[in-house]
């Protein structure tokens, strides 16, 4: 499947044709090589979710799996992911009418306020949860450090965390916390 | 971010082609956190970039090497370290070193060897990999060279690398028995910062309780992580008392030469640097058992 290409800001610098999985579908995409992962996602395909933060990789908001990593968007060359299978926020749940676990226990526990850290901070704990299906408190928090939220002061985060692992991994219906589709 | 060219090699001998071509208009990239930081920011601005992460998979490779020692492939993520059975097996403050570097997400994604070639005296693995011994292998296209680790470092984001080389590998040496490491990172504002002051140190005791042989490093403290020679002289032969001990940290106040930022002054910093040398060496003196 082909997408819109991103434009080239000088002849000299050539595309690049990058083959990957993004969010369970195949993708075929061109960027030139200075192309940052959080710019293809946001800008060239449009998947905004992601947000851009500090653009440093301090601040956790452009948190993305790849190869079931978590990885900073920001600091990462588009050109990273051939190959490779990335997983964005739109990508956790496996339709509109359900949510993650993850998703519904930050609703639930209150694990964000403003949002714009959220798709970073369930992407960091769903690669936690992956590893460590039922991680503690301290694990919780060795991992959710590197996302940065200046609402909740994150026990909220770390609660919201703790009780997805307790739902293990079936998706739940997004009526169940109040959310309606349409 | 001013555009580059973009290249990604599957051998070195690619790399070392690149390389050749345009050597001042050409950075090599492996993670990508410090050279795209510097790329965004327009601190750098080559016509060029390498990136590493199609080399043959033996640059990540981190194994013990039959003399007990232990090779880490320059590309291999921190992550890796941090986690690998042969690091722990190794020297068990080695791993927590590595897993002492910013967060789990830029531990993914940044790699040991890049982390040196960056150069950042602040960094938590220069100062621990010194204090145990390391050197790094370098290879170029007439052949392969090494070196102490502490002679790789020049100035801040400054190496001894010349055009044309690039950093392979690093050799720690086996660990005599009984030798004792620790890394202690004074971080008085948030986990993921950078350390205001380091302090790595490496010991062993003869059976009369004596300093048999000791290595002391120091990061954020200069414009290179710095080896603190002064204070294993002094220490070395002796048997470690609270005031010797005191008196062999307070040498590294006039070796430090420590950065004005937010972590604090330069007279601040020494101190620190003064404190954090002599708890380093007293919880090695303490330690139980011979566990490095």
């Amino acid at each position: 499947m082909s997408q819109p290409l991103s434009s080239v800001e000088t002849p000299a610098v050539g595309l690049h044709t990058l083959r990957f999985e993004l969010n369970g579908a195949p993708r075929e995409v061109q960027v030139p090589g200075h192309r940052r992962l959080i710019d293809l996602l946001r800008d060239d395909l449009g998947l905004t979710g992601t947000k851009e933060g500090c653009s440093v990789g301090v601040c956790g908001a452009c948190s993305v799996l790849v190869d079931d990593q978590v990885v900073s968007a920001c600091l990462l060359p588009a050109a990273y992911v051939d190959g490779a299978r990335v997983v964005t926020i739109e990508g956790l749940a496996p339709d509109d009418a359900h949510l993650s676990p993850l998703q519904d226990a930050f609703i639930r526990h209150g694990g964000f306020q403003c949002g714009i850290c959220t798709p970073g901070q369930i992407i960091t704990a769903t690669a936690l949860l992956r590893q460590h299906p039922h991680p503690s408190a301290e694990q919780v928090k060795a991992w959710m450090m590197g996302n940065l939220c200046r609402c909740t002061g994150y026990y909220k985060i770390v609660d919201s965390v703790l009780a997805a692992a307790e739902m293990g991994t079936t998706p739940v219906p997004r009526e169940a916390v109040g959310i309606t589709t349409d | 971010m001013q555009p580059f060219e973009l290249h990604q090699p599957a051998t070195l001998d690619e790399v070392f082609a690149l390389l050749e071509a345009e050597p001042d208009e050409t950075h090599l990239m492996a993670g990508g956190t410090s050279l795209m930081l510097l790329l965004q920011l327009g601190l750098v601005e080559p016509k060029r970039v390498v990136a590493l992460r199609r080399l043959d998979g033996n640059l990540r490779a981190i194994r013990r090497v039959p003399d007990g020692g232990l090779e880490v492939g320059a590309l291999a993520s921190h992550r890796q370290a941090e986690l690998s059975d042969e690091v722990q097996a190794y020297c068990p403050a080695l791993a927590a070193t590595f897993g002492h570097v910013a967060t789990v997400r830029i531990r993914n994604q940044a790699t040991v060897g890049g982390n040196l070639a960056h150069a950042d005296p602040a960094q938590d693995p220069p100062p621990m990999l010194i204090a145990l011994g390391a050197s790094v292998a370098v290879q170029s296209r007439s052949g392969q060279r090494s070196l102490p680790l502490e002679d790789l470092f020049v100035d801040y984001l400054t190496t001894t690398l010349q055009p044309g080389e690039v950093l392979t590998s690093i050799r720690l040496p086996a660990l005599a028995p009984g030798t004792r490491a620790t890394y202690e990172k004074f971080l008085p504002r948030t986990q993921d910062d950078y350390a205001t002051v380091s302090v790595a140190a490496s010991l062993r005791l003869d059976a009369d309780g004596r300093c048999q042989d000791v290595r002391v490093a120091l990061g954020g403290v200069a414009g290179v992580p710095l080896l603190a020679r002064p204070v294993a002289d002094a220490l070395r032969g002796q048997t470690l008392t609270d005031a010797r001990v005191a008196e062999a940290a307070a040498l590294v106040t006039d070796l430090v030469d420590p950065p004005d930022d937010a972590r604090g002054s330069p007279a601040y910093k020494r101190r620190m640097a003064r404190v954090w040398t002599e708890r380093a060496l007293r919880r090695l003196r303490d330690a139980d058992g011979a566990q490095p």
